[in-house]
């Protein structure tokens, strides 16, 4: 990866199409670097996650003609909430396959269109339209369902979900991208609305208008334009059956750092733990060599879309052990070293986790989602927090290797993608 | 930040939903100059996008002619011996095709939530309660409804629950719900 950017996420951008929108992440991605000339890049891939949202099909195309890409190749990627994750993987597969030298990943998603329930409406039918829609319809009501298995089984506690939103909604504090930027308390986060028991409003992420670009290269060309570019070294892919009542209660699938004898009593992954999550950690670890990851990685930025799935996905990463997600959380691991977030934390920074605020409160235009991990990684690794957010608050003083984490549906798709400092 | 009301009073809004509805207009103004252009505010117009589907629920219909004579259809592969409560006619497992099985009206409760909040389409129905249902006997298990409690404290993981069903079949997974046994 040799550039990035991200259009600044709002609640609604009347002013400006979702071309528009596109063009301003990928016009910052090619200021960046100078050298990259608009004739070198061979191709694009580009995603959007629904249809129902822009009222346009084929908006792939309108997106790519209006960055003056035509007549080169495209197609669309589109995998729900992971379309971001899979845009990111296909451009590599563009580049690692020696199809393009250079590929530009672009996705975007324009939600105010509509009003939020309306909105949540859509969403919800990404769940089985014969089965799950007619009696729920409605994601946040399908996560909370997880969690209240999760803490049933391990005794996660709705304290330790509140804390992950205090924790992404102070980092978001120091990103001027960030839809939502607060200083909030455990109580805050209780207090506010029920949305779905236990999950409160502040435990869930916010619909947006926003797009994100990633330029991604061949070695050779990636020196050529910059000194600093930032390699990819894994990627993993899981699937999940659509409906979560069909997950099997068997066996975990293990992790490096994992033996039978962790899980003699546990069914997996049943509601609480998300089977996809895992498949793609442990493909991406494997392919970038890493059997330790709470040691070997600096930084996680992963798919929170809710307070309950990012605990849940710790436990996935195999960061922790199963049924672990809410001590490590309490523990303080995943919080940044360096700010301020007024609660007791002893193993504070370990391991940061959405050092950008993540989406719950950079906010979720789901097709742009997976690459504004990418990006917001990017700069963490290249040392360029101060250059982009215009202040160095954010910037982690040793962030040699990061990996991002993009999940769909109820954990029916999910990406992993292991990055790590190029030069 | 949202404050504890002691008082149990609503509270009163603190800020308008966005509507959808607007004022005809007929013309709006333009500037003489062309370069004033980039400047102005978007025009945003209301546009309906509504469709009516003749949705087929294809080779899972038996399930819902089995709600409407108060019966709970799943499936079972021969071969491997494995039951779903949600049904499915291909196998997970094997690849091979099942078949359909009656399975128990009572269960439990495997997980739950109250969703206060939902799609547009049944925003009108909350508060309500959704559980995950599982079986003896079967290997996967149910989403549906659950009617009866209050509020979300009075259920409880494990708790037994059995099968109602409509009177009047709507064909719809909603026509058969749980109540506490």
């Amino acid at each position: 990866m040799v550039s990035g950017g991200v259009s600044k996420f709002a609640k609604a951008r009347p002013d400006a199409t979702f071309q528009k929108i596109v063009k301003e992440s990928f016009d910052y991605a090619m200021n960046d670097v100078p050298k990259l000339k608009h004739s070198m890049i061979d191709g694009s891939v580009v995603s959007y996650f629904s249809d129902h949202f822009t009222r346009q099909l084929m908006a792939g195309i309108m997106a790519v003609d209006y960055l003056g890409l035509c007549p080169k190749p495209n197609k669309r990627i589109e995998g729900g909430g992971a379309t971001g994750g899979l845009c990111f993987q296909a451009g590599w597969e563009a580049v690692a396959s020696g199809r393009m030298n250079v590929c530009a990943a672009f996705g975007f998603e324009t939600m105010s269109r509509v009003p939020t329930w309306k909105g949540n409406e859509f969403i919800a039918l990404a769940s089985d339209v014969n089965f799950d829609y007619p009696v729920g319809g409605f994601y946040s009501g399908y996560y909370a369902m997880m969690v209240n298995r999760h803490m049933h089984e391990f005794g996660t506690t709705v304290e330790q979900l509140a804390m992950v939103s205090v924790k992404n909604h102070m980092n978001a504090y120091g990103n001027p991208y960030a839809q939502k930027r607060r200083k909030l308390t455990i109580a805050d986060v209780r207090n506010s609305a029920m949305v779905a028991y236990p999950l409160t409003l502040l435990d869930i992420c916010v619909m947006s208008d926003g797009a994100a670009t990633c330029i991604l290269a061949d070695e050779e060309t990636a020196f050529k334009l910059t000194d600093h570019p930032v390699k990819i070294t894994g990627v993993g892919t899981g699937t999940d059956m659509m409906r979560m009542s069909d997950r099997p209660h068997g066996e975990v699938l293990l992790a490096p750092n994992e033996k039978k004898s962790d899980y003699r009593n546990l069914k997996y992954p049943g509601v609480h733990s998300f089977r996809a999550g895992r498949s793609a950690g442990l493909q991406a670890y494997k392919m970038a060599g890493i059997t330790d990851p709470l040691k070997q990685l600096d930084f996680v930025e992963l798919h929170d879309a809710y307070t309950s799935s990012e605990i849940q996905t710790y436990e996935d990463l195999a960061l922790c052990k199963y049924g672990d997600g809410g001590k490590f959380v309490e523990a303080g691991y995943p919080f940044m070293p360096q700010i301020d977030y007024g609660m007791k934390l002893p193993k504070k920074g370990a391991l940061p986790v959405n050092p950008s605020g993540g989406l719950i409160a950079c906010g979720h235009p789901v097709g742009a989602t997976g690459l504004m991990q990418a990006v917001f990684a990017f700069w963490q690794i290249q040392g360029s927090i101060k250059k982009h957010y215009g202040s160095p608050e954010l910037q982690l003083k040793k962030a040699n290797r990061g990996l991002i984490h993009s999940h769909a549906g109820t954990g029916t798709y999910v990406t992993v993608s292991i990055m790590e400092r190029g030069w | 930040m949202a404050k504890k009301n002691p008082s149990k009073r609503p509270a009163a809004s603190s800020k308008f939903e966005e509507p959808m509805t607007g004022t005809t207009v007929f013309n709006v103004p333009l500037p003489a100059d062309l370069k004033a252009l980039k400047g102005t505010s978007p025009i945003v117009v209301k546009q309906p996008y509504n469709i009516e589907y003749l949705h087929s629920y294809g080779q899972d219909s038996p399930f819902f002619a089995g709600l409407s004579n108060k019966k709970l259809l799943g499936t079972k592969c021969p071969k491997c011996d494995y039951t779903w409560a949600t049904p499915r006619l291909a196998c997970t497992q094997c690849g091979g095709e099942t078949d359909w099985v009656e399975i128990p009206q009572t269960g439990r409760v495997h997980t739950f939530t109250t969703c206060y909040f939902g799609g547009e389409e049944f925003l009108k129905e909350t508060p309500f309660h959704l559980v995950l249902v599982e079986f003896d006997g079967v290997d996967t298990l149910l989403l549906s409804r659950l009617l009866g409690p209050a509020q979300p404290e009075e259920i409880k993981i494990g708790m037994k629950i059995k099968a109602k069903f409509r009177r009047n079949s709507q064909l719809k997974p909603t026509d058969v719900y749980f109540v506490p046994a």
